[in-house]
């Protein structure tokens, strides 16, 4: 498994990508000017504030070459995983539904949260973001629960930003695209928090190898 | 000479007649206007320590693990394998109380790249705030501003924010304090000093772009009271770009480790002029800068503008000229500004040019150390100069109930709790991305100190920041005595040792006679508990004029110490960690009510502290380290504000288990039973583990009285005649309630 994890100004989270990725398979940083993502096989978009996220989370990363060529590993059905700010970039691209907007408290918050993933189990994973409040038309909501792409939930009075139907991650139709508010590569080490980030990782490496 | 006029312009940049004069002397002329406007900044209090510098001769500063001290851009300590941990505490006061949001997000934007400057990557952030009383609108503005300024910035480069303190009193009210304090990490080979070399060598402005912004900060704003019309000075505030930063750290970092630069320095307070100035000053030479060559965001901007200006997310690099093309190739790559603006010269003068016009020429020595530096005249005050209010009956109605009886000492207990100096500070470190960089061990609130694998150097360190203002003002130098002496026993209870201390030390008007005494005092207390410690003072900063119409600000050394630990895994937690795990309070604690919380709320405060003996604590913090390390002990947290039946609550809560403790061996030594529940002071620890291995402690001479025992769902404490039992929901509810008080209107 050959992880790139991109990397625009403004990242924060790539090292920490980084080494999450390095321990399921081998990863590189991708510059966000390559347009050639070098034959990885998956591709990790990672949290931060992209080119300072001026105009709105996620609107200029979007437009950038590296972010054309995940868009058609995307199409080839090669697995995306976008954390946070990677998350924002997803659905400004229209390669997710819905979008991300303030928190409803107005403010940045970072905590532990616990989520369910659609097969019910629990994870420890923490959040760190100000603008992660999931939001889609009722009907696109609707019809994404109906088609099975809500991935991950915050359990029950764990929801730390407003969230509808308390939505942490969604995947795209085909189920290659996964992007998600909550950090797994926060959650890889016993000593800074918990493990539970290894099995999202873990879970892609394992489809693809 | 003529006598200056009555409106003279230096007088408005802040220079006093003598100090003109002086400046007359040194250039055999008067100064022109891009001069007076260089020597105001640079001779102004913020710049010169004009009134710190000679007392902060006293500090003790060298030790076996300095790498670098006082004088660079950040004091550094050894930390193994051949890395250096980098670390300074800076103030951003005056910005922060015109400015809230973009003071604090620009002390942090300061604070990182002066750690970075040295080649060191920011791997922590902490900070040290404090406010008025928050029932009051202006310091609920002020603390909302300074907080999510603090996240802004720091959440936005991706650097940790893992730890700090806030503390509410009255004397805060009109003058806040924002003091940031970052750690970075640095391979020794990578560091660089900030010292120009090389006659020809190329001057190089990296970073953003030149404004109108910040101009005279260090001068009209935090060199001088605040007061009426401050709202006028917020055109001296400057604007923070983490992104700009962010880009600028990455591209510095990138430079440094290819080895492309001589030196390199942050622009701060007095922008391109204090860095040509004190880099060329460190390095013995001259320094041309060129003002047509620098990017400007306004293109009107006059040369005093330009060379005064504090615009931020810039650095000035000294560079080979063969490598200048290389430089600019990665500063492209990261899409950061570059401009050659001068050179290294021999000429020991910053000389500052209009293209082929010569519009400013100054001696190096007299610009950078030329400034008078005065002694001060401190003089004891008579009695407690700031004010009392009984709060008490009022605090424990809101905490315990409309009946509660404010001599029940479980309502006073939930009073403290609820007190915003000692509650939970969750609802502001939520506000701060703690985790980024995967090195953060202990979160806020987990542990007494911030702990921060460094697998690069094979283990941890530990970092906390202390000064209760309070004290100090009860007492300017066992008060400060106290602050080192927290620092310490807070990095104890992680497991770690101390390898170097900085400080930030915020005083009010050295002019005068009151704040002057406090300021040596201070100072004194400082020096003596570091020799007492072996903890090498490794670098500083000095915030003076900390004043509002009422009078100074409570005198607030801010200390900060950084340890070493072989285990990031093993530092113990704060909060109780097992049912029928014995307690014990370890340490020569004696707790008495001058100068507590307790003593505040019932509007009692007076001069005095009883003052800690320094060398039993440090030797019980010796003590609680080797235990740690040792996993004797499965919890660990000193006894700070609030006394013993704070601690004792909020390592309950934080380990989410009850506790059945009898507090009489305290007792036993001369405390009434409110001295023993709320007295505070040095040297108590409150540990829990297995009975024997906590009796066996005291091996080393060291007191150690089992208390009780960990469990139940209630904080229950006999203490005689004032015996506590409360539940441990309602404590906790207590302890959380700052949330509710920072958000209601």
């Amino acid at each position: 498994m050959r992880w790139g994890v991109l990397q625009f100004p403004g990242s924060c989270d790539e090292r920490d990508a980084l080494h999450a990725c390095g321990l399921s398979g081998e990863a590189r940083l991708v510059w966000h000017e390559e347009r050639d993502l070098g034959g990885v096989d998956a591709v990790v978009i990672p949290g931060g504030f992209s080119y300072g996220d001026y105009l709105r989370a996620g609107a200029i990363a979007r437009f950038s070459p590296a972010m054309e060529a995940v868009a058609e590993l995307a199409a080839d059905g090669g697995p995306v995983l976008g954390i946070c700010n990677g998350f924002q970039v997803l659905c400004e691209a229209g390669l997710l539904p819905g979008a991300l907007l303030l928190n409803d408290e107005l403010r940045f918050v970072c905590r532990q949260v616990e989520l369910v993933d659609d097969a019910g189990e629990r994870l420890s994973i923490p959040v760190k973001h100000g603008e992660g409040r999931y939001w889609a038309p009722q009907t696109m909501l609707d019809e994404i629960e109906a088609q099975g792409q809500v991935a991950f939930r915050y359990a029950p009075g764990q929801n730390p930003n407003g969230s509808a139907r308390d939505i942490a991650g969604v995947r795209n139709e085909a189920g290659n695209v996964l992007g998600l508010m909550p950090h797994p590569e926060h959650a890889v080490d016993p000593l800074t928090g918990s493990t539970d980030g290894l099995r999202v990782f873990e879970a892609i490496a394992a489809a693809r190898v | 000479m003529s006598a200056p006029a009555a409106s003279s312009p230096h007088r408005e940049l802040g220079l006093t007649d003598p100090e003109f004069e002086l400046i007359c002397e040194q250039l055999g002329r008067q100064p022109n206007r891009v001069e007076l406007a260089m020597f105001s900044l640079l001779w102004s209090e913020h710049c010169a320590y004009k009134h710190s510098r000679k007392l902060l001769r006293r500090l003790p500063t060298e030790g076996e693990r300095v790498v670098m001290g006082p004088g660079e851009n950040a004091g550094a300590v050894d930390v193994g394998g051949g890395y250096a941990v980098a670390f300074k505490v800076e103030s951003h006061n005056h910005p922060s109380a015109v400015e809230p949001f973009e003071g604090a997000a620009t002390g942090v934007g300061g604070i990182l790249r002066d750690v970075f400057a040295l080649g060191a990557r920011p791997i922590a952030i902490l900070d040290s705030l404090r406010f008025g009383e928050l029932g009051s609108v202006r310091s609920r503005h002020l603390l909302d501003g300074a907080v999510r300024g603090i996240g802004h910035y720091g959440n936005s480069i991706g650097v940790p924010t893992v730890g700090g303190e806030i503390y509410f009193e009255a004397p805060y009210e009109h003058n806040c304090l924002v003091n940031a304090m970052c750690v970075g990490l640095a391979r020794q080979g990578d560091m660089v000093r900030a010292a120009a070399a090389g006659v020809g060598n190329a001057v190089v402005l990296i970073g953003a772009s030149t404004g109108r912004d910040g101009i005279g900060g260090a001068s009209v704003l935090a060199s001088a009271e605040l007061g009426e019309g401050d709202e006028a000075k917020r055109p001296t505030v400057q604007i923070g770009d983490p992104f700009e930063e962010s880009k600028l750290l990455e591209c510095c970092l990138e430079m440094l480790e290819r080895g492309l630069l001589v030196s390199l320095q942050d622009l701060g307070a007095a922008g391109l002029t204090s860095s040509a100035g004190e880099m060329a000053s460190a390095g013995g030479v001259g320094i041309d800068v060129d003002v047509t060559r620098v990017p400007l965001r306004e293109a009107d901007m006059e040369p005093f503008e330009i060379m005064v200006s504090e615009s931020q997310e810039r650095m000035l690099a000294v560079v080979e000229p063969e490598r200048v093309p290389e430089v600019l190739a990665v500063c492209e790559k990261w899409q950061t500004g570059a401009a050659e603006v001068g050179a290294v010269t021999d000429s020991g003068r910053v000389r500052v040019l209009r293209g082929a016009e010569t519009v400013g020429d100054v001696p190096v020595g007299a610009l950078v150390d030329g400034c008078p530096l005065y002694d001060l005249a401190p003089t004891e005050p008579e009695g407690w100069i700031y004010g009392n209010e009984e709060v008490l009956a009022e605090r424990v109605a809101s905490a315990a109930g409309p009946g509660a009886n404010p001599s029940d000492p479980a309502a006073i207990l939930l009073a403290l709790l609820a007190s915003p100096s000692v509650a939970s500070k969750r609802w502001a470190f939520e506000q701060y991305d703690s985790v980024v960089g995967s090195r953060t061990a202990r979160r806020p609130e987990s542990a007494d100190a911030a702990v921060l694998a460094i697998p690069e150097a094979g283990g941890a360190i530990a970092v906390s920041i202390d000064g209760n203002g309070r004290r100090v003002a009860c007492d300017p130098y066992a008060g400060t005595v106290e602050a080192v002496l927290e620092c310490a026993q807070n990095l104890a209870c992680a497991g770690a040792e101390p390898l170097g201390l900085t400080n930030c030390l915020n005083f009010g008007n050295p002019e005068k006679p009151a704040p002057a005494w406090q300021l040596d005092r201070a100072v004194a207390g400082l020096a003596d508990a570091c020799e007492a410690l072996g903890v090498p003072v490794v670098g500083g900063n000095v915030s003076l004029y900390n004043e509002g119409p009422e009078g100074p600000i409570y005198p607030t050394p801010v200390v900060a110490m950084v340890g070493e630990l072989p285990d990031p895994g093993g530092a113990a937690p704060s909060g109780f960690a097992g049912e029928g795990d014995a307690i014990a309070m370890l340490g020569p604690f004696a707790p008495s009510l001058p100068g507590s919380e307790l003593s505040k709320l019932r509007g009692e405060l007076d001069i005095g502290l009883p003052g800690p003996e320094v060398g039993a604590v440090a030797a019980a913090c010796a003590t609680v380290r080797e235990a740690v390390r040792a996993g004797v002990l499965a919890s660990a947290h000193d006894v700070s504000d609030g006394g013993l039946a704070c601690a004792l609550a909020e390592a309950a809560i934080g380990g989410g288990i009850g506790c059945r403790v009898d507090v009489q061996p305290l007792r036993d030594r001369g405390c009434s039973p409110e001295e023993t529940l709320f007295g505070e002071g040095s040297g108590g620890f409150v540990v829990s583990g297995e009975r024997e291995g906590l009796e066996s402690l005291a091996d080393d001479g060291i007191a150690v009285l089992v208390l009780g025992e960990v469990g139940g769902e209630a904080i229950e404490i006999a203490a005689g005649e004032g015996s506590v039992e409360l539940p441990l929901a309602e404590a906790e509810r207590a302890w959380r309630s700052l949330h509710a008080l920072v958000e209601s209107v």
